[in-house]
């Protein structure tokens, strides 16, 4: 009914003396041995991202191989441009009050008198992130309404020699490109005074 | 001195060129370890230790990371456990590395250099080289005018001088398993001392089958009895078998690596060792394989004998193929000490080569092993050999 019967297997005399197993398993490990080596000196490596699925040396050797990131990475942060040069980011402190870490910190300022921005935006003139503090969870990338600050520029950050190095000013975080290599982001930026200003504009003033 | 000048040179110049080579050896062979563990494994092992000279990066595929160790070795902190036994904790990992320096003493690793004659040590042989032939300068009663033997000891016990020694590596172990004030160390050096000692009885009577075939335990003599017959491996292959195993049971080499552990006992008898006392019974295990190769080499395997290499040259007449190739006296010399080192180093990678292959063995299993299979079954090989050759020696006469 309920018992099955397993016939216990029985050693052989080959099994018993253990010589010819050795001899099998010597033969596993050379043959890794060999085709592994002559990988090496060949210089043969299948690709360093499918690497666990093909037979061969599984190691990249970091940091001439590196294996890719997905599209999606959070590394670093970035402060996209304008056209101009100026950052678009308009001080709004929307990134430093979402951030979990309190790594960001704005000192936001007013454009001075007679700039086109004046009473419509306003500027930061500090922008520091501690990229030590950043857990790297993306919610100041999520929370800015202007495409301002991306996390898109495919580097993770690196270990330094101090912490000091790890806060990065706003001219740092201005420098960094993202991954295609341009500071500018797909996302239109309409300029007060410009006719496809979807916000108030000089004539409907608020009170 | 009853033997002159020149004998003592060369017997300098001999311990010296075997001790270096035998701690470059050891140093080399944790090269060997990493790079060949990892290339069993399928990855790659430690290549990046590299040293800069005029602005280039010299990496010599991981070479480096063997004196990195060293020298880290050397620079970290050196703690006594403090109820260790004094002077047994600090003499035990001397006591465990020179022994495998020292049994090489015996084995020659490589033909008698002749240079009585000097002019034809580079030129034809006609065997005018090995006469000896009285000289103005060089006194009658130094050897070494004539012939250098490339062996350091000329002592009769030949290979009871190796079992000697391997016997007091024994030793080491078990003041390093008994002085660290830990228990883990005293089951390590319990289990190492066992076992080591279970070892020695197979090898010494595997190789008593050798001794009757060879008629002599001196190892010069035994390499010269396999250049004129044949190999000792095509008369002696159970022999071969039993005692590789038992060499590789005496190193504590994986699968016999009980006494180390590595899993079970933190690491065996070598727990409580700090930097470069560690490094010394390391650099024993290394040179150990070494050594081991070196007597399975000489006794089975030739020695330095090349195939088919005589004392003239290079002789092969079977099958119908007559090939007759005389060399120098010179060439016939290298080729001797460098075959001997080629065939060294592939038994010393073959043991490696094994440590990936096998599991560790339960301790039981090592000693049941030890005892009831190839101490019996060298008692048997004993036998056999004396049987056939009562039968040979009958039938030749």
């Amino acid at each position: 009914m309920g018992t099955i019967v397993i016939q216990k297997p029985r050693r052989t005399v080959a099994d018993q003396t253990y010589v010819v197993e050795v001899a099998k398993g010597l033969g596993v490990t050379f043959k890794h041995f060999f085709r592994n080596w002559g990988q090496m000196l060949s210089g043969g490596r299948p690709d360093v991202t499918s690497e666990n699925y093909d037979d061969g040396v599984a190691t990249l050797e970091y940091p001439e191989e590196k294996r890719a990131y997905p599209e999606r990475f959070r590394g670093v942060h970035r402060l996209t441009h304008r056209e101009d040069g100026s950052p678009r980011c308009v001080a709004c402190l929307m990134c430093s009050t979402a951030c979990p870490a309190q790594c960001i910190y704005i000192k936001p300022a007013e454009y001075p008198e007679g700039h086109a921005r004046r009473g419509y935006e306003r500027y930061p003139v500090e922008f520091v992130i501690d990229e030590l503090r950043c857990i790297f969870c993306g919610y100041c990338v999520e929370a800015c309404p202007c495409d301002a600050i991306r996390m898109d520029t495919g580097v993770h950050m690196t270990a330094l020699d101090n912490r000091a190095d790890f806060v990065f000013d706003k001219d740092k975080l201005m420098s960094i490109p993202g991954q295609d290599g341009t500071h500018l982001t797909a996302n239109p930026r309409h300029e007060p005074g410009d006719k496809t200003h979807p916000g108030i504009d000089r004539i409907k003033q608020h009170h | 001195m009853l033997l002159g000048v020149g004998f003592w040179i060369a017997t300098a110049i001999k311990v010296f060129a075997i001790v270096f080579g035998l701690v470059n050896f050891g140093a080399i062979m944790l090269w060997v370890e990493r790079r060949q563990s990892a290339m069993i494994q399928d990855r790659m092992g430690p290549n990046r230790a590299s040293v800069t000279l005029f602005g280039h990066e010299f990496r010599v595929a991981g070479l480096l990371h063997s004196a990195a160790d060293g020298i880290k070795m050397l620079w970290k902190e050196d703690f006594m456990p403090p109820n260790a036994d004094k002077f047994l904790y600090r003499i035990a990992p001397i006591v465990s590395l020179v022994p495998p320096l020292t049994l090489m003493v015996v084995v020659p690793f490589g033909p008698t250099l002749f240079w009585a004659n000097r002019g034809s040590v580079f030129g034809d042989a006609d065997g005018s080289i090995y006469h000896t032939h009285r000289e103005g300068f060089a006194r009658v009663w130094d050897a070494a005018a004539t012939s250098i033997p490339l062996h350091i000891s000329f002592a009769d016990s030949g290979i009871l001088m190796i079992f000697a020694l391997g016997s007091a590596g024994v030793l080491g172990a078990a003041l390093a398993g008994s002085s660290s004030d830990n228990k883990f160390s005293l089951m390590g050096g319990l289990r190492a001392a066992s076992q080591m000692l279970s070892y020695e009885v197979t090898m010494g009577l595997t190789l008593i089958g050798t001794f009757m075939v060879y008629q002599s335990v001196r190892l010069e003599e035994m390499v010269t009895w396999q250049m004129s017959h044949v190999w000792g491996i095509f008369v002696q292959p159970f022999a071969f078998l039993l005692f590789l195993t038992a060499a590789i049971a005496e190193t504590k080499r994986v699968p016999f690596d009980a006494p180390e552990g590595e899993s079970e006992i933190v690491a065996g008898y070598f727990t409580e060792y700090q930097p470069m006392k560690m490094g010394m019974f390391a650099l024993g295990e290394l040179v150990e394989v070494f050594t081991s190769s070196a007597v399975i080499v000489t006794v089975f395997l030739g020695g330095w004998q090349f195939p088919f290499v005589q004392q003239t040259g290079f002789h092969f007449d079977y099958a119908g193929i007559t090939l007759h190739w005389y060399w120098s006296h010179l060439a016939v010399v290298l080729v001797g000490a460098v075959t001997f080192f080629v065939k060294m180093i592939l038994f010393a990678l073959l043991q490696m080569q094994i440590r990936w292959t096998l599991p560790r063995f339960r301790y039981d299993q090592i000693m049941r092993l030890g005892w009831r299979v190839l101490l019996p079954a060298s008692l048997v090989n004993i036998f056999v050999t004396g049987i056939v050759l009562l039968f040979l020696n009958s039938s030749a006469h």
